[in-house]
């Protein structure tokens, strides 16, 4: 019988005190916008230029996102209900994409083609880049789909087209949404893909305005204007996703699916799959390695140096982001609640704040309240946890809730004592679940690029800000190899993705 | 040497779960408390176990206050084993090392879990496999060896079988009991299932809406339940109205029949219950007092419903007839129906 218990002071305190170090970034824009007052806000706001940055910004989101969802599902249904020719290579190859951080796909981009530039260019590296994140969801809802309902459809008369227009799509309306919106918040928080292309949003002006005047107003009230973007963001998706819910998707079809014959069309589907494959990753790939091999010396001292600080960082993020998910996760699985739920969604409303926001945000705060703390990799860390906490939360939520209680009161009767019962149960149960995450939030940590240079401490070079220095510089072949690098240390976050999507467990 | 429950009372929030229970398990006793789903039986059991604490009330085993308004025992130092539903084997451990869990570092021998196994009657050769290559019932006997390694002096089952397949629940349920009785430890069953209650051990303990309704032998409670909540529980029953005479007897629809037990409180209007297995039918042609309304074939042999008496007042029962005799019968016919072994008399409903 489940009895709804009352959580313990300690954990809701410690949870409690833990979501409102989140909310850090949402304090600091509202506190912000207080303190200058309408008219300064006003005056900052209302100008030609922000309302240039707005439409950037607002058409970026709106060809973006549709471009992301067509190719993504797109993408999912071709090789996972259709009689592709080398599907099973082009299901990797359209995950691939994920292993190449933005910054990196830009420089790849522009050093190859110099003319890319502005919206267009802004949008052909974003699409290319992002679809994953609507193709991952979206592969794992099609292969979730009971075959059966596709044939009942046909067997009712429909054509292929109708069956997937009027059956699988509706289905996929959770994956995509949640997918679209994922895309929708990296577009908002890109820095370094866009600066590279000279295309102007809002996180690229407020870095400039950094650049210029420090944490100034001009920052902070793009940074309220950005915000507030993300915020509609969340409204619009929460309300077209409605009371439905993300389902759990069963552990695998009764029957494998019949593919679609794809005919005389067999050729154009390949073509089309072949040109995505190429400008998403073909493309940026040739091009890094056409400067890796172009530079002559590289300098290896620098690329040893920048890697070891990147593990560092990102290993000590991944140990905090757990330690701080642990209470998080055990209190909504536990102790499910409102109040549980609603400390859980302010973890994930912090996370979906531009990583841009979170930096300043801490800047100002540790400035103002804690100066030793500035420019310190506590601050740097705390940066990652806040933007990557819910990479850990999942997983770890996950696992919690397959450990039922029932397990620890045995272990209770059993005559072992309530901590040790902990100890010897439910953390082994649990450590596939926190290896999982905490490899996510490292690899993340170790792309990082808009927090790490407003954050890092003085001296400090990570893998990304050491690449940036020099790209932005146009030094393209001693960028290089430091493009190699973060590709490198994204595959196994890829990999983990692709096996969660695709059902297959790497234990 | 005995488990004792004095007056424990518990509520979740405002809901009230168990209310003034008060029980005594003699040491070595098999008792089953039974009722339905949300009668607190398995809220009696976590608070016996340690894993809640009651509101008001005391638990003692052994003259010892395991539970009181001063102290309270964890859990983990009770000396209770407990047995759940689904057998809670921890997953990342294997049969032998499931077993060995609650051993002290020193005395995890081998040659001790085989003892165990063996008592549980598992084989040996299952001990290096992980929980989710058992079965069902396997996995129960492993629970069970696992709480039988602390020689705990009670035992606690919340619905160990409930979660098996008809067949395997009752070879289970009877490898359990004579596990238990193997190793001689006081053995507290909850079930909602009143045959599994019945066949169970020496004692029966009824639960509804929080209250211990009636303890007593499997025999004397299904003989003589204390009220016609409980005796609708524990099997079918025929109800009928009837008419107390002066010498023990009552006179209703079956005639005049003798009382085996008096439970109406002398209440002006009293009922008469009987179990469909007490009735005996005879097909005739003389008087009735009963027709044959419905017939309803079940293989082996057929369910009969009949109706006494007529108008508003009729009453209607099942009764299962041997295939053999089956024939006998046909919907509308009249049958005159007999009760052998007396009734139960409770006040008059309605």
């Amino acid at each position: 019988m489940p009895q709804r218990r009352a959580a313990p002071p300690v954990l809701v305190t410690v949870v409690v005190v833990l979501a409102l170090g989140a909310l850090i970034p949402i304090g600091y824009v509202v506190q912000a916008a207080v303190a200058m007052g309408w008219d300064e806000l006003a005056a900052l706001v209302f100008r030609p230029k922000v309302g240039e940055l707005l439409a950037n910004t607002v058409l970026l989101v709106i060809i973006g996102v549709p471009a992301t969802v067509v190719l993504g599902v797109g993408g999912a249904w071709l090789v996972e209900r259709t009689a592709l020719p080398g599907r099973k290579v082009f299901a990797v190859a359209f995950a691939a994409p994920l292993a190449i951080p933005a910054f990196v796909s830009s420089y790849g981009w522009a050093s190859a083609v110099p003319s890319i530039s502005g919206l267009w260019g802004g949008l052909l590296v974003a699409v290319t880049v992002y679809f994953p994140l609507v193709y991952l969801p979206a592969l794992a809802a099609i292969r979730g789909l009971d075959p059966a309902l596709e044939e009942s459809a046909r067997s009712l008369g429909m054509g292929s087209w109708s069956v997937f227009s009027r059956v699988v799509l509706p289905q996929l309306r959770l994956a995509v949404l949640g997918g679209g919106l994922v895309v929708a918040l990296h577009l908002l928080a890109e820095y370094g893909a866009f600066a590279f292309l000279r295309f102007d949003t809002f996180t690229t002006a407020i870095v400039v305005a950094y650049q210029a005047s420090f944490a100034g107003p001009n920052a902070a009230a793009l940074g309220l204007v950005l915000v507030l973007l993300c915020l509609c963001l969340l409204v619009a998706e929460s309300l077209a996703r409605g009371q439905a819910r993300y389902s759990r998707v069963g552990g695998g079809s009764p029957h494998p699916p019949a593919r679609l014959p794809l005919g005389p069309l067999t050729p154009v589907a390949i073509i089309a799959a072949t040109c995505v494959v190429a400008t998403s990753t073909l493309v940026p790939l040739t091009s890094v390695v056409r400067w890796l091999f172009h530079g002559g010396s590289a300098d290896l001292v620098g690329l040893t140096s920048a890697t070891g600080q990147t593990l560092l960082l990102a290993i000590a993020a991944a140990v905090c982001a757990i330690a701080v998910a642990l209470p998080f996760a055990w209190l909504a699985v536990r102790y499910p609640g409102r109040l549980s739920r609603l400390l859980e969604g302010a973890a994930y409303l912090a996370s979906s704040l531009p990583s841009i926001i979170v930096a300043l945000a801490l800047v100002v705060t540790t400035i103002a309240f804690a100066p030793a703390l500035y420019q310190t990799a506590f601050t740097v860390i705390a940066a990652y946890v806040v933007i990557f906490l819910p990479r850990a939360l999942v997983p770890l939520r996950a696992g919690l809730s397959q450990v039922p209680e029932s397990l620890e009161e045995a272990a209770r009767s059993l005559g072992v004592a309530p901590f040790r019962a902990r100890l010897r149960v439910t953390v082994p149960l649990l450590i596939p679940s926190i290896c999982a995450g905490g490899a996510l939030v490292a690899l993340g940590a170790a792309n990082e690029l808009t927090a790490t240079l407003l954050l890092a401490p003085t001296g400090t070079r990570t893998v990304a800000t050491s690449f940036w220095a020099a790209a932005s510089s146009l030094d393209y072949p001693t960028a290089a190899p430091y493009a190699i690098v973060l590709v490198l240390l994204s595959c196994p976050a890829v990999a983990l993705m692709f096996a969660h999507a695709t059902g297959r467990n790497l234990r | 040497m005995t488990l004792r429950l004095n007056n424990i009372s518990k509520a979740f929030g405002a809901t009230p779960v168990l209310n003034d229970v008060s029980l005594e398990v003699p040491d070595g006793a098999r008792i089953a408390l039974v009722g339905s789903s949300g009668s607190g039986k398995s809220t009696l059991l976590r608070l016996i176990g340690g894993f809640e604490q009651p509101d008001t009330g005391s638990i003692a085993l052994d003259g010892r206050e395991l539970s009181s308004p001063h102290a309270t025992v964890p859990a983990h130092r009770r000396g209770i084993g407990y047995v759940a539903q689904d057998g809670a084997l921890f997953p990342h451990l294997s049969v032998a090392r499931n077993i060995a869990f609650g051993m002290p570092r020193a005395a995890r021998r081998k040659a001790r879990v085989q003892e165990l196994m063996e008592l549980a009657s598992l084989d040996p050769a299952l001990a290096d496999r992980m929980p989710h290559q058992l079965s069902g019932g396997q996995q129960q006997r492993v629970a069970l060896a696992r709480a039988l390694t602390q020689q705990p002096k009670v035992i606690l089952l919340d619905e160990p079988f409930s979660a098996l397949d008809t067949g395997l629940r009752a070879q289970t349920r009877q490898a359990v009991v004579d596990i238990l009785e193997r190793s001689g430890v006081t053995a507290l069953l909850v079930t909602h299932d009143r045959d599994e209650a019945l066949s169970f051990g020496q004692q029966v303990g009824v639960l509804a809406e929080g209250r211990l309704v009636q303890v007593g032998a499997p025999a004397s409670v299904f003989d003589a339940p204390v009220d016609v909540r409980v005796a609708a529980f524990l099997g079918d029953v025929v109800l009928v109205p009837a008419c107390l005479t002066a010498t023990d007897a009552v006179d209703c629809v079956f005639g005049r029949v003798p009382v085996r037990h008096d439970h109406s409180g002398g209440a002006d209007r009293v009922h008469a219950m009987v179990r469909p297995e007490q009735l005996h039918l005879a097909r005739t042609a003389g008087p009735s007092n009963a027709t044959v309304v419905g017939i309803r074939s079940t293989g082996a042999g057929a369910e009969l419903t009949l109706r006494f008496g007529d108008g508003s007042s009729a009453v209607q029962a099942t009764h299962r007839v041997p295939l053999h005799a089956a024939d006998a019968y046909e919907t509308g016919c009249s049958v005159s129906v007999a009760v052998n072994g007396g009734i139960v008399l409770y006040p008059g409903q309605g």
